[in-house]
């Protein structure tokens, strides 16, 4: 196996991989926990739309989908506070970010697959993307990391939190820009329509086993990671594509957990 | 007005609006150290309210003096979370350090907690997850949380709601018994129970948007007070409206 990590871009697409699962479980007990579990399908759809700017406007499409993205969660959490449901929202914007993604896509002439935006291209990461993943990683997982008993407080009870003097607004604004940041930057591994697995599943897993939010929140970062690596070494050998294996190994897991449990019960 | 000066709360004019609806009507109120205060009202008489504006997250018009040094809230535990992964004893240390303990924070916390817990009855729970929790039980787990900090004013919004009807009369007494070997504690409690407030509190606190009856327990719960705040639900709402 080991000669499989002599490739570069099997280097790459390992860390690119470990970087997209870290960050989707730690993000993820957040948003399965505030049963926000569509926000990721929401956010990446609704950024395809910034994606067939960028090509329109001839710039690299991520460096438009970033900030986009980060927009959208940020109008998501102003729309949410107002009281509009964030199934609407979602639902919304994953139609028409798609839509509007196709049309600027065709506008555009761009020699650009739409399949590799759907489904991803973790095989195809270069180093700037790695670079960009990483900082990505570095401001989303600082900001976890010292917001956590802050955004734990807020998720398990808000009035409690708001009680204790927390700035639960401020909190809610920046999880989502945070959380959007991920999520955008792990579409450019395993595509718009899988990415929302990264930010849910390995979450859902971890809630099954973990007794505190703590344990919780760092089995979440592990199966993330671990699930990324074991999908990218399958693949190699089955043939098939990453981004989807990588789906399929994270679902079989949770549903032996789920399996184990029923039986253990 | 010498009660009126060693007021942890004075309340003046107290009134919020929320567009053309005036839920609080220039409601005057003083929270004195050892009262036991209970909120009474009909559904929508403004009772949580009044409760957001004393812990200052609700915006309002008047005046309140708040001279408590902490305050202590017990928030409904029927909106709680029951999936949330955690123990009686990290709510507890959440009221300590304002954010939810890590597993330094829960070490370093812990002893002081389970102090808490202990004088609420809840020690033997300290490590139980949330979840196999009674209402009754969560209930206690949130006023360890209110009272870890050795508050001055203790204010619990509904604490009957969700919890069955022997589980309310242990926190009635737990709390009675607190408040006894804390003589300086005032506690103001929301309840749709007068039986309750009659027998636990010494002062009340009709409302209905505005001030209906405010004083001893004895005096304010009288048949024709209640009849005023509550009789005439379903009909009419414009009685709150001071004669």
């Amino acid at each position: 196996m080991t000669e499989l990590f002599g490739y570069g871009f099997m280097q790459r697409a390992l860390a690119a991989g470990i970087l997209a699962g870290l960050l989707g479980g730690l993000v993820g007990v957040f948003l399965v926990q505030r049963r926000l579990a569509f926000l990721a399908a929401g956010v990446s759809h609704g950024a395809f739309a910034a994606i067939g700017l960028g090509l329109v406007l001839g710039v690299a499409p991520f460096n438009v989908a970033l900030p986009a993205a980060v927009a959208l969660g940020l109008a998501i959490a102003w729309l949410r506070r107002r009281g509009l449901a964030e199934d609407t929202l979602v639902g919304v914007l994953f139609a028409v970010g798609m839509a509007l993604g196709v049309i600027l896509l065709e506008v555009s002439g761009a020699n650009a697959s739409l399949s590799a935006f759907l489904f991803g291209s973790i095989l195809a990461i270069g180093h700037g993307d790695l670079a960009l993943l990483a900082g990505v990683a570095v401001v989303v997982g600082g900001f976890l990391l010292l917001a956590w008993g802050r955004l734990t407080l807020v998720t398990f009870d808000r009035e409690l939190a708001q009680a204790s003097g927390l700035p639960v607004a401020a909190l809610d604004y920046a999880f989502f820009a945070a959380a959007s940041l991920a999520i955008i930057a792990a579409v450019k591994l395993v595509g718009i329509v899988l990415v929302s697995s990264f930010f849910v599943v390995p979450a859902a897993t971890s809630r099954l086993i973990g007794g505190s939010f703590a344990l919780v929140s760092l089995l979440a970062a592990f199966i993330g990671a671990a699930t990324a690596v074991a999908g990218l070494v399958l693949s190699w050998y089955l043939e098939v594509p990453v981004g989807a294996l990588i789906v399929v190994v994270q679902a079989a897991l949770f549903g032996g957990v789920v399996a184990i449990r029923r039986i253990a019960a | 007005m010498s009660e009126v000066d060693d007021a942890l709360i004075r309340v003046a004019g107290l009134t919020v609006r929320y567009g053309a609806v005036t839920a609080l009507d220039h409601v005057d109120l003083a929270i004195t150290p050892g009262m036991f205060l209970a909120v009474l009202g009909p559904n929508g008489s403004g009772k949580t309210t009044l409760f957001r504006c004393l812990l200052g997250l609700a915006e309002y018009e008047g005046r309140v003096e708040n001279r408590a040094r902490r305050i202590g809230y017990v928030p409904q535990i029927k909106n709680f979370d029951r999936s949330f992964p955690g123990r009686s004893v990290e709510v507890v240390i959440s009221g300590i350090i304002g954010a939810w303990p890590g597993p330094l924070a829960l070490r370093r916390h812990r002893e002081r907690a389970c102090a808490a817990l202990a004088e609420v009855g809840a020690d033997v729970f300290a490590d139980r997850p949330l979840h196999a929790l009674s209402g009754g039980q969560l209930q206690r787990v949130y006023l360890a949380r209110a009272l870890v900090h050795g508050p001055d004013l203790l204010m619990l919004d509904e604490p009957a709601a969700g919890v069955d009807r022997a589980g309310e009369a242990d926190l009635y007494e737990c709390l009675e018994g607190y408040q006894a070997r804390n003589p300086e504690l005032a506690v103001a409690m929301i309840t749709h129970d007068w039986e309750v407030a009659r027998h636990h509190a010494d002062t009340s606190l009709l409302l209905d948007h505005s001030v209906l009856a405010f004083g001893p327990s004895a005096e304010v719960l009288t048949e024709e007070t209640l009849r005023r705040a509550f009789g005439h639900v379903g009909h009419h709402h414009d009685l709150g409206v001071t004669t």
